[in-house]
């Protein structure tokens, strides 16, 4: 079982649209998984039936019980989220700030502070219309996306894999950097990264590009809006080379991804379907297929 | 010599899991004894973050001379595990535990 | 105008014009006032590509974590037993941190028996303070690994209020999303923009956003990006939710070249000119 990772860095590149194409040329020899949790848009374009729904508990959130509080301070002494609000008698948790970490809990001298499991979100298990599952979530507005959600994603989406013996496991990630990103690359056996020829495309580029040499992942680059900027492009394609990244194909700037995309469709899809741009998306799938082993059908 | 590996079940015949962290049994197999005996480690598919460590301290704990797996561990489970004197073997993955065990003995899979 | 007034900008979805709005903005409002402008997207941190300034002061950010003194420890795992993120662990005879998992709660440290887990000081990024005329622009740089960007961004909004305590105006450009980097970055301002950019995509994460600001009880208004692109989806939410619409960019192939190349668009076209001085006044006259 392989498993793919659709990174970016920058948002807004063309990520999720190129991720859900890919995930219906894949048809049902893989598993789809949306591990963009805050703000997933995956499902705007696959259309999934929801099979099963799960809540997401995700650390802990304090409460005080007022009753058996002495406001002796203690708590807020301890805390060093700013997670406990008073007005001098009257002691509160944000939960906003509150990071679940049992601190206060524990010095409270007449155990007024208790723990309870702090709801994140949500998680689904459905079907798109390529015939294979699709493992998404929704995280909870202001949650914590520590990235324990994203890995919940791909552990479900995995263990489908494994259970229905699917050969692909394919991972649309988050924007950025930070903790969501790193849980995504976990266990994945090659990055696909999709900028756009600008000033901050090729920034954030390199910075993801720094994340993922730490992991050692193999890595290939999508070059969307390819005509946008020429001098781009071309320093992109000089920076690949030199860090020994494929380069898996570019794309012009397109408008009919988004008419598509009005539509909850993907560009591979009628009208679109013998687009230029759908051809060519879909020879850079076969390369991606061919980087993997994963073309002998 | 006391051997760990990763596995799906609690049999001979049952897989391996490829995963360390979150491996649903720990199977341990005393060679002079030559009894078979499990740990669940199941709760740790749970765990979104430090599985492997977590995995790791119940192998520690063990004092197992081996452990076979599948993939390897994960870069914190690694750290945790170098605080103990034992010898990984992985690429057993796609194995039955027995087929492990074997492909062990014959020096057919790679120490990690 | 209130002083200070604090304006943060930010989405739900990423690439919707955040840092290009941000820029522009904090830059052609400097020609009237004093601007401090602060990148929060300490993940992806790109207004510094679009504003040439000299540097002022650059610093390290830092972040605690324990640090074990094998000498003071008696190998009780008090430590692993309070600490709620497995960053902290016995392994034989050996305690263990796990740098990436610890959340600097001081727990483990302050409650061990034997003082045997100091807190320690640990480069978690940096922060840039640069000058050009009348704009300050304050950027945080999570070092790559590391994976908290909360505390980054609590230390750029710290050091605003410590080394230019009479900013009047302050321009916050925050992370993408609705997660907590967000409601770091935004909770302590006067007024939110959310950009948007008029396609379903947009429109999906500009909801999850307006719900995000509202919980926070903070007052927002909408810019649309790339105007023109997509279909009237968000133009009929914000007209159900009593949404404001405060300004609009017009999809320009131009002055995505402009972007692409680094420039600030403003100063080459006049279109973007006048509807940002438009929005300018608006917030201004709140």
């Amino acid at each position: 079982m392989k498993e793919i990772v659709v990174l970016s860095g920058k948002g807004g590149t063309g990520k999720t649209s190129l991720t859900a194409s890919f995930a219906l040329l894949a048809g049902s020899s893989a598993v789809v998984a949306d591990c963009d949790v805050d703000a997933s848009d995956m499902h705007l374009l696959l259309a999934p039936v929801v099979e099963m729904e799960e809540m997401f508990y995700s650390g802990k959130e304090a409460v005080i019980d007022s009753d058996a509080c002495i406001s002796c301070n203690r708590c807020l002494e301890v805390c060093h989220f700013d997670a406990v609000e008073t007005d001098g008698t009257l002691y509160e948790i944000n939960s906003v700030n509150c990071e679940g970490c049992s601190y206060c809990e524990r010095v409270c001298p007449v155990d007024a502070i208790t723990m309870k499991p702090s709801l994140a979100g949500d998680w689904y298990v459905s079907k798109i219309r390529s015939g294979a599952k699709m493992v998404h979530a929704q995280l909870g507005i202001g949650a914590e996306n520590s990235g324990k959600l994203v890995a919940r994603v791909k552990n479900e989406a995995k263990d489908v894999a494994s259970k229905d013996s699917k050969a692909l496991v394919l991972v649309d990630g988050s924007p950025g950097i930070g903790c969501p990103v790193v849980s995504s690359l976990s266990g994945a056996n090659y990055i696909v990264i999709v900028t756009e020829p600008t000033i901050s495309g090729l920034h954030d580029l390199k910075r993801l590009r720094e994340l993922i040499v730490k992991f050692r992942l193999p890595s290939g680059c999508i070059i969307n809006k390819a005509d946008l900027n020429s001098g781009y492009k071309d320093e992109i394609q000089k920076y690949l080379k030199k860090e020994k990244m494929d380069m898996l194909g570019t794309l012009p700037y397109d408008e009919n991804i988004t008419s598509a995309m009005v539509q909850g469709k993907s560009i591979l899809e009628e009208p679109y379907s013998n687009s230029e741009t759908a051809g060519t998306i879909r020879e850079i799938w076969k390369n991606i297929q061919f980087k993997l082993g994963l073309d002998g059908e | 010599m006391k051997i760990v590996f990763t596995a799906k079940g609690n049999t001979w015949e049952d897989a391996m899991d490829p995963r360390f962290g979150r491996a649903d049994y720990l199977l341990v197999f005393d060679e002079e004894s030559k009894e078979l005996s499990v740990v669940d480690n199941r709760e740790q598919s749970q765990q979104e973050h430090g599985a492997g460590p977590r995995t790791a301290q119940k192998v520690i704990d063990i004092k197992p001379d081996v452990v076979i797996t599948g993939n390897g561990p994960g870069g914190n489970a690694s750290r945790a595990l170098e605080a103990a004197t034992l010898e990984m073997y992985v690429g057993a993955g796609d194995m039955s535990i027995k087929e492990a065990y074997e492909a062990f003995k014959a020096g057919k899979l790679a120490k990690a | 105008m209130k002083k200070p007034m604090k304006i943060a900008i930010a989405s739900g979805k990423g690439g919707t014009g955040k840092t290009t709005l941000s820029t522009n903005l904090s830059a052609l409002w400097a020609e009237r006032r004093r601007v401090t402008l602060l990148d929060l997207d300490v993940e992806e941190p790109n207004s510094g590509l679009f504003l040439n300034g000299t540097l002022v002061k650059q610093e390290t950010i830092e972040k605690f974590i324990p640090v074990w003194n094998p000498d003071a420890c008696r190998l009780c795992g008090k430590c692993q037993e309070v600490c709620e993120f497995n960053a902290v662990m016995k392994l034989g005879t050996e305690i263990m941190v796990f740098p990436e998992l610890c959340h600097g709660c001081y727990a483990c440290s302050d409650l061990c028996p034997n003082s045997a887990l100091p807190m320690a000081a640990r480069p978690m990024g940096e922060l840039n303070h640069y000058r050009m005329d009348k704009l300050d622009f304050i950027e945080g740089r999570l070092a790559v690994g590391e994976e908290q960007a909360v505390p980054a961004i609590k230390r750029v909004k710290e050091y605003q209020k410590q080394e230019l305590p009479d900013s009047d105006l302050i321009i916050l450009d925050s992370p993408p999303g609705t997660s907590c980097p967000v409601i770091e970055a935004v909770k302590d301002v006067d007024f939110v923009i959310l950009i948007t950019e008029p396609t379903p995509f947009g429109l999906h994460d500009l909801k999850l956003a307006v719900e995000t600001i509202r919980g926070l009880g903070k007052e927002t208004g909408i810019v649309i990006n790339r105007d023109g692109i997509g279909d009237d989806g968000v133009e009929q939410y914000c007209s159900d939710e009593g949404l404001r619409i405060i300004a609009r960019i017009p999809q320009d192939r131009g002055m995505a070249k402009t972007y692409s190349a680094g420039k600030l668009i403003y100063p080459s076209y006049p279109v973007m000119k006048e509807e940002l001085s438009r929005l300018i006044d608006f917030l201004e006259a709140l």
